[in-house]
């Protein structure tokens, strides 16, 4: 046996060490990313999840418009936050339209009364059904569907002042 | 005693800070197979080992059978439900996987980027018995 072949078993057990330490400097990204991008929307009808504004299902999103899909709660405080974004999402032209995760009529109706309302439509997802069906995984998430019912972008997490031009790009190119 | 109205002020901040903190956790009551089982043994047996090998997404090192998320507790009445419709578990399994990709789901699949997991062992068990058997054929 050759003298340096010795040294291989070490040299193999620095490297996995370097590799573990290289994996432990990284950030831990806590995010799971939607596969269903470039997918349609599965079919769902849900009851509105407020008096004042309509159901949703999946057909409404077929009538050739894009649009932008919140998945927001009353009880999610990020939400709270996110909620002049969308007011100026909406001001700038966006149409959104959202569901409201595990929630009670009064306090989706609390929620909108105290930090704004700039959705068309909002469904009650009870039991995260459409939720688990796009491949959301918390609240809020901010998904676009173009006028086939398409998802073609996901925003994971609440939308700040610097991801308004992003999710308005995203909306354009949905159109073509 | 110059502490009291400033402690005074931190209660009062408490008190209306506090219904919006009381918020924080969703009111609905649980979905109806979060944690009610099936009336059938055999399929709930099959709905548990299913929901022991898939991710919690909102507490993601615990499996859905384990966690006390509300979301996790939506994905087991889905599970549940779905198998008392007489759905496949790895049907279940991929149409999970079709929306959250393989990080959801915790039985060990060979795909493009694991196969060196599954690789790796046997060519090291593999060059274990070469030198092993080479050593002892010297020695006879």
């Amino acid at each position: 046996m050759k003298r340096w072949t010795l040294w291989v078993p070490l040299a193999l057990f620095v490297s996995f060490c370097a590799l573990a330490a290289y994996q432990l400097t990284r950030p831990k990204t806590e995010f799971v990313a939607s596969t269903m991008i470039g997918k349609p929307l599965p079919e769902f009808a849900l009851r509105a999840a407020v008096a004042d504004r309509p159901a949703l299902s999946s057909a409404d999103f077929r009538d050739g418009k894009p649009r932008l899909f919140n998945i927001f709660a009353s009880w999610c405080i990020p939400c709270a936050a996110e909620a002049p974004q969308l007011e100026a999402l909406r001001r700038r032209g966006a149409d959104i339209v959202s569901v409201a995760i595990r929630d009670h009529p009064e306090d989706v109706a609390y929620f909108l009364a105290r930090y704004g309302n700039p959705y068309s439509k909002i469904g009650a997802d009870d039991l995260s059904e459409v939720q688990l069906g796009i491949g959301s995984s918390g609240v809020p998430e901010t998904f676009v569907i173009d006028g086939k019912g398409v998802i073609r972008y996901q925003h994971i997490g609440d939308i700040r002042a610097s991801d308004v031009p992003v999710l308005l790009e995203k909306l354009e190119e949905a159109r073509r | 005693m110059k502490f009291w109205p400033f402690i005074a002020a931190l209660v009062a901040i408490y008190l209306a800070a506090a219904p919006s903190t009381v918020a924080a956790q969703d009111s609905l009551p649980p979905a109806p197979y979060a944690y009610n089982q099936l009336d059938d043994p055999q399929q709930e047996a099959a709905a548990q080992a299913l929901m022991e090998t898939l991710r919690c997404l909102k507490c993601q090192s615990q499996s859905i059978a384990d966690s006390d998320a509300p979301m996790a507790g939506d994905m087991r009445h889905q599970v549940r439900t779905r198998i008392a419709m007489g759905e496949d578990p790895e049907d279940i399994r991929a149409w999970l996987i079709e929306r959250y990709g393989d990080y959801v789901s915790y039985a060990p699949t060979v795909s493009e980027t694991t196969w060196p997991l599954f690789a790796i062992p046997l060519l090291l068990i593999l060059v274990a018995a070469i030198v092993l058997w080479r050593r002892f054929r010297r020695r006879a």
